[in-house]
């Protein structure tokens, strides 16, 4: 496994041998690297296949006295696992994606792409908290590098700049945690921290800075800011990565504190996770409703995913913490495939939006659309990633949601009165979340692919290059085959539920279908339901076509008769968000600006804003600048005052060292 | 697995098929004679599938092939679906494959396929009916959850074959959430089969349609399925509704040979003919809502299934 992290940075330096050719980075070291991925994948699933103890190393690398610990466990293994899959697609997308003459030379990119992937992948190793949060910075950089990769543009430069203060509030509370929970012996490696006693409050307060930490990297509401800027100005296979595998570290991390480090636990953190989990969910999925940029709806919707799988620890925490574990394996089970499931269909869609963005030029929905017709082969896969983010049976996305589903199906035998009346609502905001993702995803699929062009220049649009189409078709792959065989998931988290809470679900013995309790309870087949469907259309097919006939004839659209149809008479991406901003107005700041009836050249403008950066970010910012503001009052800029600092600081020690 | 249970899953799919633009066929003369119109022939449903699957296609210039495969795909779920629901026996080999939430998630998949397929030739009216479709769906998706939710806390079960067996065994005592969770269901059902409060199935009025509207560029063998599908669906929606509330009748696990499955279906259609009945009722005694107050319409749905849910954790606990 180190091996491979160690030839990811080799290959990413590698490019510096022919830095400018595009060909040598680009149909080389992308492969290559896609295989190296493929590879962290198959050692990752046979670890988790043979269920293997712990093993670990010391590396003699870092500062004396203080070496970098490595470990891998079955829950790393699990995280690589995804990692691995998903990277690979990603390269091999990448290796057909980056065009030359873009931000920055090919190698560089190709440099700080492959240092990402192998600091992610130290995240997931790293056993001690230095070597934690080195990953964790060099991960955070190389990103950050990667999101402005092209910089003359002051949008991307003031995103990058917005993601790089999130993270680096993330990390400081992530720190804070370490120096929580190592409790007093000052020994920094995870081992110490599993046995550190902490009382119930620090247990608390390093679960909450954790929490915070955390949270920020995964864009939970309300640390969310960031990601709906940093994910569109970024390249789309570093937009796919950093919402397909990058906040699955901060699920990492956030599972490895709570579930690992900290020995104890206490219910109110899974109502808190579950309330934060919901409310993000939601929050996501409106605001992707109304979006009109390709990527940020993407982004937004990665939000919403976030928010399902903090939903499952949370549940995870609450169940666990009133003695019952299967359920609490349950939930986290959900967690841990939807975390599988949202890295393949969501690097998938951000994908398909730079085959979009190649061909098109556009990253707007109201200048797509139709290109169904000239990109066959990206328009196919696109579906099945909507289809699977949409939560629909049989593709992946419905499997997760639905053992979600399950798991909130149990809290009612919680002890807890009033929570028991209060979850069922949790339970419909889920099923709304899901509904609407399906809203969100038939706009977004519709509005680009379908329809009408709605500019001239989108028939000539080129379809995507083989190496993008293999990288798709992974991805798409991997959406059907979790899809139909869910518990191929179910038992690579089965590993993991049974090491954190000493139970798992057992995905049946049947290889037909999954029944996480009981068959009588509830049990769900996506290999007869996909089998099933296809059967039935087929068999349909040919009996219509032998009974009836198959004659067609083409024609003009008939739209009831009504023969001047143009374009721009389908619905926009403004358009179909209409009901959104109707019924949920109260979430948005909004400003819309409406022509008059007589107006000969009428525009139409609707602005809207997250409540929450007025409410919260701005008084923070104004907060922040005018502290600092008090403090450049000391700054005089005389070297006699420096002095009198200096003469005074030392004065003020001798008092206390006397 | 007994072959016996094949031979009967393969009975019910059929007769689901066959009878399911019966049942619709039956609302609209129930409601033509409530209308005092003279009402059409019972068997008017098959003549016009007769007719469309005979005539030639009229397809739009610039349609895809997606447009083309989405009847079939809205018609395969809606069959699979039939076979999953335990209409006439709850014994079946394809019973486990989805639970009733998941069967939720299998009308999800066939709502989403007819809304890109409206979004695919690019018309005003097509558009706005899939936006339409979809709005009801993600209003409707909670409430019949919350519906699910209450028959799981009656009976600790989402697979319907056991909520069946679940419930008969109960039968004696009848459980006062049961009834809000009914009535909940009841307007899910209308809003979701596009019956009168949302939307009206005989008109074309552009403003108001929503089912409609996303099918006016589909012709020929396609309207053919995509109608027969949209019947099926009505025709699972009751089933369902059997299988939660009134489960008298059907082949519960054991009740072999032909005895039982005989006075399945005789149950099954008595009870259509009164649902179908019933439909028409309120069908012909409410008025078409505007667009603007299907959220309204909904959230009261929700809210009943919702008191359901507190009545029952009040009283039971």
């Amino acid at each position: 496994m180190l091996l491979i992290v160690c030839a990811w940075v080799l290959l990413g330096l590698s490019g510096f041998l022919r830095p400018r050719s595009k060909r040598f980075v680009a149909r080389m070291l992308f492969p290559i690297g896609g295989f190296l991925s493929l590879g962290v994948a198959t050692l990752a699933g046979l670890f988790l296949a043979t269920n293997l103890a712990p093993q670990t190393a010391v590396l003699p690398l870092g500062l004396p006295d203080l070496p970098f610990h490595i470990r891998l466990d079955v829950l790393s293994a699990f995280f690589l696992l995804i990692l691995g899959l998903a990277g690979s697609g990603i390269s091999t997308f990448a290796a057909g994606y980056f065009r030359s003459g873009e931000g920055t030379s090919p190698a560089l990119l190709g440099l700080q792409y492959h240092v990402f992937l192998a600091s992610m992948a130290l995240v997931m190793l790293a056993d001690d908290a230095y070597m934690f949060m080195v990953a964790w910075e060099t991960m955070a950089l190389s990103s950050y590098f990667l999101v402005t990769s092209r910089n003359r543009i002051a949008e991307i430069r003031r995103a990058g700049f917005l993601y790089l203060l999130m993270a680096h509030v993330g990390a400081v509370c992530i720190l804070l945690c370490f120096g929580v929970l190592q409790g007093g012996s000052w020994h920094f490696t995870f081992d110490a921290m599993r046995g550190a006693p902490l009382t119930p409050f620090w247990a608390t307060t390093a679960f909450l800075l954790a929490l915070l930490g955390f949270g920020a990297k995964a864009g939970l509401v309300p640390m969310h800011v960031w990601l709906p800027e940093a994910h569109p100005a970024a390249p789309s296979p570093v937009s796919a990565m950093m919402s397909g595998i990058m906040l699955k570290t901060a699920i990492y991390g956030m599972l490895r504190v709570s579930f690992d480090l900290l020995s104890i636990r206490f219910w109110q953190w899974g109502v808190l996770l579950v309330a934060l989990g919901l409310f993000s969910a939601l929050f996501g999925v409106i605001f992707a409703a109304v979006q009109t940029d390709m990527k940020r709806l993407l982004a937004y919707s990665s939000i919403e995913n976030i928010g399902l799988i903090f939903t499952g620890i949370g549940l995870s925490i609450l169940f666990g913490t009133n003695n019952m574990p299967l359920f609490a394996a349950l939930a986290l089970t959900a967690a841990l495939v939807h975390s599988l499931n949202h890295a393949f269909f969501k690097s998938l869609l951000f994908l398909t939006t730079g085959s979009v963005l190649h061909a098109t030029h556009q990253r707007s929905l109201g200048k797509l659309g139709g290109l169904i017709r000239p990109m066959p082969w990206v328009a196919c896969l696109a579906l099945v990633g909507t289809l699977s983010i949409a939560g629909l049976p049989p593709f992946n996305g419905f499997v997760s949601e639905w053992l979600l589903l399950q798991s909130f199906l149990f809290t009612p035998q919680l002890p807890h009165e009033f929570l028991n009346m209060l979850i069922p609502i949790g339970a419909a905001v889920l099923a709304l979340t899901a509904a609407l993702a399906a809203y969100v995803m038939v706009k977004f699929y519709g509005v680009i692919f379908l329809g009408q062009p709605r500019e001239g220049s989108l028939e000539n649009a080129r379809d995507a290059n083989w190496l993008e189409r293999l990288g798709l078709g992974w991805l798409a792959f991997g959406c059907i085959l979790i899809g139909a065989l869910p518990q191929l998931a179910l038992r690579a988290a089965a590993p993991v539920t049974a090491r954190l809470l000493g139970e798992s679900v057992h995905p049946s013995s049947s290889v037909w279908w999954i029944a996480p309790i009981a068959q009588q309870q509830a049990s769900y087949s996506g290999l007869i339901l996909l089998a099933g469907i296809v059967a039935v259309v087929v068999i349909t097919f040919v009996l219509v076509r032998i009974i009836a006939h198959g004659r067609i004839r083409r024609t003009e659209t008939w739209d009831c008769g009504y023969p001047w149809q143009t374009s721009r008479m389908q619905d926009t991406a403004e358009g179909f968000g209409q009901p959104i901003r109707h019924m949920f107005g109260n979430f948005f700041q909004m400003e819309i600006s409406l022509p008059s009836a007589g107006d000969t050249a009428p525009r139409y403008r609707v602005y809207i804003q997250d409540r929450l950066w007025r409410g919260i970010y701005l008084p923070l910012a104004r907060g922040v600048q005018r502290l600092a503001e008090a403090i450049g009052v000391l700054q005089g800029g005389r070297l006699s005052i420096y002095l009198l600092y200096s003469f005074l600081t030392l004065l003020g020690l001798l008092v206390f060292v006397l | 697995m007994k072959a016996i249970s094949f031979v009967r899953q393969f009975i019910e799919v059929f007769l689901a098929i066959a009878i399911a633009p019966l049942f619709t066929g039956w609302i609209a003369k129930c409601r033509a004679w409530l209308q005092n119109r003279s009402a059409p022939p019972l068997l008017q449903p098959y003549r016009m599938l007769r007719k469309l699957f005979f005539k030639d296609v009229a397809l739009a210039k610039d349609a895809s092939i997606f447009f083309r495969a989405t009847p079939y795909v809205l018609f395969g779920t809606m069959v699979l679906a039939a076979a999953i629901i335990p209409s006439l026996v709850t014994d079946l080999p394809l019973a486990r494959v989805a639970d009733s939430i998941a069967l939720v998630g299998l009308f999800a998949t066939a709502r989403v396929f007819l809304s890109l397929a409206a979004m695919d030739i690019g018309t005003a009216f097509g558009t706005l009916g899939a936006r339409r479709e979809m709005m009801i769906g993600f209003l409707a998706e909670p409430a019949l959850l919350m519906v699910l939710f209450n028959a799981f806390m009656l009976f600790g079960s989402t697979s319907l074959p056991s909520l069946v067996d679940g419930n008969r065994a109960h039968q004696s005592v009848v459980d006062p959430s049961v009834l809000f969770a009914a009535v909940a269901f009841l307007m899910v059902l209308l809003a979701e089969n596009a019956r009168i409060p949302i939307d009206n199935p005989s008109t074309h009025l552009e403003l108001t349609m929503i089912h409609e509207a996303m099918l006016l560029e589909y012709s020929a063998r396609h309207l053919a399925l995509v109608e027969w599908a949209s019947s099926l669906k009505l025709f699972n929606y009751a089933c369902i509704g059997f299988a939660l509330f009134l489960p008298w009748g059907i082949a519960t696990n054991g009740a072999d040979g032909l005895g039982p499955l005989l006075i399945a279906i005789a149950s099954l259609t008595g009870k259509l003919v009164i649902a179908g009945a019933a439909l028409a009722i309120i069908e012909s005694f409410s008025a078409k809502l505007r667009i603007f107050r299907a959220p309204e319409y909904l959230a009261m749905s929700f809210l009943l299934a919702v008191l359901g849910l507190l009545v029952h954790l009040l009283l039971g606990a």
